[in-house]
């Protein structure tokens, strides 16, 4: 088994046939990256939305408090 | 006893509690795979004496197009054991494989397309088994848009499931009646990948990319289903504290 | 034998469901004109659309009557169950002893007698119009007749899945047509072969089995289909 092209440009090239292949191989990665990012940049969104409503619960105790404290 | 480790499945924080070990050596296993038999494809099988260079693009049209194929399995499989046994989390891997399918469907159509044009000279052909993976991933958009149409998510799982487990009757149905369509209608001057014998320099490489990518597509229905399993126990503290990035006691 | 212990058949309440839907259907004449106008109508916007040589719509007609025909059957089907889920008589069959397998089953055959078959029957007339050479009418309007049954079944399905949605109707498209395409295929190969000259009795015979096969498995999807809308 040994390297089939004579150097990176003819690699590159692929006899022509470079570009399709080269197409095809990048749609493919992109197309795979999308499929694992994609989870991940949800489970940032929901981190993102538990602080949110944890932030609210917090500020709505807090003010509770203060109601509690000083009733008007 | 033999029958406790399909129940403990049907627990969302079971299952997402165990298979988080599971996904670095997933991943790393998907990625060398990829890796090695793109660049064995790529770079060190020998040419193909009709097709040139572009015959290389098999290295991720054919494992695209057998993940597409068995991914609506697997999707439909999963509704079937949600409705029967009445699992949620099945129904959760259900909703993931959707998506992974369809994408891989697309996969296999674009990179056919591409290989199409220096082939034969032209972009799309409607060759029966590529009119089968476009009908196949109208099948998957089909569940996709079900799947979000509902207001209830326990109905939109039921409903998937349903309609999933009808397009696997009639994808048999559809491949037979698209392959007689195509011999009617195209007299067999075009063949897209003569399946006789393929060289063994060629098959170790594709065998690796097949390898590979069924190791990648359990790596993102894990990582779809579980994000899933976060998203639907939202009010549960231990999915709040899988979140927060705490980590987990020992549950049920 | 008393009403409890009555084994699961079709039965009387079968015939009479069957009577008081195809009443129904009847009665509304608009539900029954609407998708033949629509067959009529979208067939002569063709020769409009692609010229009126002669020749070129005689090898266009089998095609696209076929896929007219489709689309009218399917756009039809999204009021199938939708009146008796709005009026929770739909709710009610699935409470009634006899299985909701006869319920869909009566319910695809009326809409089969006043859909289906008008299409099959108007068929010569539009083929007439599109310069169908004489070999193919008897085909078309046998792979119709077939055709329009499998469609029917199949639609029951799709709009069984969206009965409880707002607006169902493209969504239901999209659930649908893919799972039409055998019967498509089929259809339209048969009047091919017999304006080839050749014998189309396979692809009527492959027809008729999609029936069957439709027949025996469609309404129980639906049924199940119907279970899960209902219970929301």
């Amino acid at each position: 088994m040994e390297f089939q092209f004579a150097g990176l440009a003819e690699f590159l090239a692929m006899e022509g046939h470079g570009p399709y292949v080269w197409i095809a191989y990048g749609v493919t990665l992109v197309a795979m990256a999308a499929l694992v990012l994609q989870p991940v940049w949800r489970r940032r969104q929901l981190q993102a939305e538990l602080k949110r409503q944890e932030r609210i619960r917090q500020r709505r105790q807090s003010a509770e408090k203060k109601r509690v404290a000083e009733p008007a | 006893m033999a029958w406790q480790w399909f129940h403990r499945l049907g627990s969302p924080r079971w299952f997402y509690q165990n298979t988080g070990a599971w996904l670095p050596w997933l991943a790393l296993a998907s990625v060398l795979l990829l890796v090695l038999g793109a660049v064995w494809g790529l770079g060190f099988a020998p040419q193909d004496s009709k097709q040139g260079n572009s015959y290389r693009i098999i290295y991720i049209h054919v494992p695209a197009a057998f993940l597409a194929l068995a991914g609506y399995y697997i999707m439909a499989i999963s509704g079937a054991i949600g409705l029967i046994w009445k699992m949620k989390l099945s129904y959760l891997v259900m909703r993931a494989a959707a998506p992974i399918g369809a994408v891989l469907t697309f996969i296999s159509l674009l990179t056919g397309a591409v290989w199409g044009k220096p082939t034969w000279g032209t972009y799309w052909v409607w060759d029966a088994r590529i009119t089968s993976m476009l009908i196949l991933l109208f099948l998957y958009i089909g569940v996709i848009a079900l799947s979000r149409a509902f207001v209830r998510e326990q109905v939109a799982d039921k409903a998937c499931a349903v309609l999933a487990l009808v397009g696997t009757v009639n994808i048999p149905i559809i491949y037979k009646s698209v392959d007689w369509w195509f011999t009617l209608h195209q007299p067999a001057t075009i063949k897209l990948t003569e399946s006789s014998s393929i060289d063994a320099s060629m098959f170790y490489p594709l065998l690796t990319m097949i390898i590979g990518f069924y190791c990648f597509y359990a790596w993102t229905l894990l990582l779809h289903t579980r994000n899933l399993v976060l998203q639907r126990e939202w009010r549960t503290s231990w999915a709040q504290q899988a979140l927060r990035g705490e980590p987990l006691a020992a549950g049920k | 034998m008393s009403s409890v212990d009555r084994p699961a058949t079709a039965g009387p309440g079968f015939s009479a469901l069957l009577r008081v839907e195809l009443l129904l259907a009847l009665r509304r004449g608009a539900d029954i004109a609407n998708p033949l106008l629509f067959f009529v109508t979208v067939l002569a916007l063709l020769p409009l659309g692609v010229g009126p040589e002669p020749e070129l719509l005689a090898r266009m007609a089998p095609g696209m009557i076929w896929v007219v025909a489709l689309l009218a059957t399917m756009l039809s089907q999204e009021s199938l169950f939708r009146s008796d889920f709005e009026d929770g008589s739909l709710e009610q069959l699935t409470l009634s002893p006899q299985p909701l397998y006869f319920a869909v089953l009566a319910k695809v055959a009326v809409h089969w007698l006043v859909t289906g078959l008008p299409l099959a029957l108007l068929s010569p007339l539009l083929a007439l119009m599109l310069n169908l050479p004489a070999g193919g009418y008897l085909c078309l309007f046998v792979s119709l007749l077939l055709g329009s049954g499998c469609l029917s079944l199949i639609g029951a399905v799709g709009a069984a899945l969206t009965v409880s949605l707002r607006r169902a109707g493209l969504l239901m498209a999209l659930i649908v047509m893919p799972l039409y395409v055998p019967v498509l295929i089929f259809g339209t190969g048969a009047v091919q072969a017999a304006l080839d000259g050749y014998a189309y009795h396979v692809q009527l015979a492959v027809l008729a089995a999609l029936l069957a096969a439709a027949a025996a498995l469609a309404p129980l999807a639906a049924a199940g289909a119907i279970r899960i809308s209902t219970d929301s």
